[in-house]
């Protein structure tokens, strides 16, 4: 699968065989996290370090030594050609890939200096942490304020009615719901339109009061308006809350991120300022890939 | 580029017609076929009905009965020992001899006396537990039929058999239609058939003992094979690791599945009546057994209703933090629930109509009393049946019939259940 892909992009690249591209991969890798470094000071500290990692299906790998560093109150966006693993990141983060059979996470990801794959991280405390927003709205076949109302009901972050009532109500204003849903919340979320649901999966993630909020393509089911109010709400959330959102719109990883990550084939090629690497990347890949040559 | 456009829409067209074609036939198979089954089904149950209708009712005869105090307590000790044990046969066979006075032989007395249920001792005798003051007094009682007489008065025994062949002869013929000439006899809905156990007399057997028995042993299989199947098949699909072992498991429980029920009946007997000594006849070990036969039945059920709630749901709440047990128990199990109650129920009637194992661990006795737990020997529907089948008399042909259709009707009651709790179930989301 990955071979393949390589070979069509070898040779809508003309400069490059693929080869070349797979053989050149780690030297860029270790240039990224001191690119990182010598950037001005000043900047957030950070939140979610991963270092070296490398992420097998089965015989297949999906990642090859990811080294990211995710800084806190910022939009980090994942941009990549599809199959690259720019999901696959996403899912090592929260321990989503554990319960996939095959599939096998080496190297360190640490959240707040902690190592999230340590024996004595408890996934649930974790997911907990780190709220996670699908591709596809999912909500839960239940009346909208149950699907919020759900997580911080698990997890005992309430002890009152009223004090659920709250959260809902807040979880529901923050994602931007509550105007469209206040006379039914207590129909089922699984009625609301594409936009709305997928609204309705972020007032559910925020619920819980996580740290940070993962976001695979939140939009690529949605319409030019929904998106745009997905968009100004992520970065209303970015004040509280660390996200990581995937995207296959530069456009829209040029508006909500302050940093961008370019993967290719499993390889993190350029990881910097979004407006850096959008204006002057340092790869011919990601020069490529923003353009519009492959992709 | 015309040229092109219009000679695809040629083939289109072309293809169009064996396409619809294709189409009618196949409506035309699923029609003959729904068609086919309908047929087969309304010509069972209307042969069912035909057959097993006369049981509901049964044939009375009127007498007037004289409780005279020296036949039921000679001594006048009004001991209640003393009236229950009184030879009420005795009250029945004056009042007849009163009726029919010009009868006097022994043996034509004895044929006069067969028109009549012998169960009908019992009902004057409860008359009289009931209410004492009855010593003494007289009274027209509606008697229960001989079976003999009940079938000749159903038309189940033609008049123009010879005599010699037929179970009711020319004088009791004679005696019948005086009776009904002054209407002395009357049919009326059997209440007996329903409120009482298996009896030899073909006019006092009942199918309630079968049914309390059935009902019995179907709440030990439901609430023996339910949970485990259900846990099971959610452990297996949810929770387990996939592996070797797993996979063998799987292997088992389809071939468990698959393993002829008398084997079940084999193994209840014995590991449950031999080595655990649990008692013979009992819907406990049916139940068990059953639970055996059914078990694997759910967990396949399970798995499968498992299997087809969307991943997404699961992914939705693990990325809450839901724990795995969570996951299933607060959103995986709830979607499952219809499926998973449809295999029950497949499960479940299997279970009702099977009797081979429970053959095996004596649940065929002749059993008169009305099973009162689990532990009490009793019968089951499909064994009452295959026993009144094996029956002789006449009588037991419609009680045979008229068992089917209880045990139908047990069917359709467990299954409109069932939709009735899917519904519910279904509502929700
Ligand atoms: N569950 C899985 N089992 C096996 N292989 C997988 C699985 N999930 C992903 N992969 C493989 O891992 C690689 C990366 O997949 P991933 O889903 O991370 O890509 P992506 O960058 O998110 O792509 P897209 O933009 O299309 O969503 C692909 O080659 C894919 O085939
Ligand atoms: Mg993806």
């Amino acid at each position: 699968m990955s071979k393949q892909e390589a070979q069509v992009v070898g040779t809508q690249a003309p400069q490059e065989t693929p080869r070349e591209t797979t053989r050149e991969a780690p030297r860029v890798n270790i240039a990224m996290p001191n690119n990182g470094q010598t950037e001005p000071a000043g900047k957030k500290p950070v939140k979610i370090r991963t270092a070296g990692v490398n992420v097998f299906y089965g015989d297949n790998q999906a990642l090859t030594e990811v080294d990211l560093d995710i800084r806190e109150n910022e939009v980090t966006a994942l941009i990549g050609p599809s199959g690259c693993g720019k999901s696959t990141y996403l899912r090592c983060l929260n321990r989503m890939n554990d319960t996939i059979e095959e599939c096998r996470v080496e190297g360190t990801v640490t959240l707040d200096g902690e190592d999230i794959y340590d024996r004595a991280v408890d996934v649930v405390h974790l997911r907990a942490r780190i709220g996670m927003v699908f591709q596809k709205p999912n909500p839960f076949p239940k009346s909208i304020y149950d699907n919020v109302a759900y997580g911080p009901q698990i997890h005992g972050l309430v002890s009152s009615r009223d004090a659920l009532d709250e959260v809902v109500m807040t979880s529901l204003t923050k994602a931007g719901l509550l105007n469209e849903v206040r006379d039914r919340l207590h129909e089922p979320g699984t009625g609301l339109s594409g936009g709305q649901q997928q609204r309705l999966c972020i007032a559910r993630a925020i619920a819980v009061n996580p740290e940070v909020i993962l976001m695979d393509e939140p939009c690529s089911a949605l319409d030019p308006i929904a998106t745009a109010r997905i968009e100004e709400l992520i970065d209303e959330l970015r004040q509280n809350y660390t996200i990581i959102i995937v995207t296959h719109s530069m456009q829209q990883a040029a508006r909500v991120s302050q940093r961008t990550a370019f993967f290719h084939l499993g390889v993190l090629v350029e990881f910097g300022d979004t407006e850096r690497v959008f204006t002057s990347p340092r790869d011919e890949r990601t020069q490529g890939y923003i353009t519009g040559r492959f992709g | 580029m015309t040229a092109p456009n219009t000679s695809t829409s040629a083939l289109i067209t072309a293809s169009l017609r064996s396409r619809h074609a294709a189409e009618k036939r196949f409506r035309a198979y699923g029609i003959i076929a729904i068609a086919t089954a309908l047929v087969f089904l309304v010509v069972l149950l209307s042969s069912i009905l035909a057959k097993g209708y006369g049981a509901f009712f049964q044939t009375q005869i009127s007498l007037s009965i004289v409780f005279s105090q020296d036949v039921i307590d000679p001594k006048k000790t009004g001991d209640g020992q003393v009236i229950a044990r009184a030879n009420y046969q005795k009250l029945v066979r004056n009042a007849l001899q009163a009726r029919f006075p010009h009868v006097k032989k022994r043996r034509e007395i004895k044929k006069l006396s067969a028109l009549v249920s012998r169960g009908a001792r019992r009902q004057l005798q409860a008359m009289v537990a009931n209410d004492p003051s009855l010593i003494g007094a007289t009274r027209r009682v509606w008697l229960t039929a001989s079976g003999d007489a009940d079938m000749f008065n159903k038309g189940a025994i033609a008049r123009d058999i010879p005599e010699k062949t037929r179970r009711i002869n020319d004088r009791q013929i004679a005696w019948l239609d005086a009776l009904e000439e002054s209407g002395a006899l009357r049919k009326r809905f059997n209440v007996t058939f329903f409120t009482t156990g298996d009896s030899r007399e073909p006019e006092q057997a009942g199918i309630w003992g079968a049914i309390v028995g059935s009902a019995l042993t179907l709440v030990v299989t439901l609430i023996l094979s339910f949970p485990l199947g259900v846990t099971a098949a959610v452990y297996l699909e949810e929770l387990s690791v996939k592996n070797r072992w797993t996979d063998f498991l799987e292997v088992n429980i389809n071939n468990m599945a698959a393993v002829p029920s008398i084997i079940y009946g084999l193994l209840g007997l014995a590991v449950f009546l031999n080595v655990m000594h649990l008692p013979r006849s009992a819907p406990l070990v049916g139940g068990i057994v059953l639970a055996l036969m059914t078990f694997p039945t759910i967990i396949i059920a399970t798995r499968a209703a498992l299997k087809a709630v969307p991943p997404s749901i699961r992914e939705a709440a693990r990325g809450l933090g839901a724990s795995p047990v969570q996951v299933v128990l607060h959103h995986v199990l709830p979607l499952a629930m219809p499926g998973i109650l449809t295999g029950t129920i497949i499960g479940m009637s299997r279970a009702l109509g099977e009797s081979a194992p429970l053959l095996m661990i004596g649940m065929v006795a002749f059993i008169v009393d009305i099973p009162q737990g689990p532990f009490d020997p009793a019968t089951v529907l499909p064994v009452q049946i295959y026993l009144w089948a094996d029956s002789p008399e006449r009588a037991f042909v419609e009680k045979t019939a008229a068992a089917t259709l209880v045990l139908l009707a047990f069917l359709v009651i467990m299954n409109a259940t069932a939709v009735i709790l899917r519904r519910k179930f279904e509502k929700r989301w």
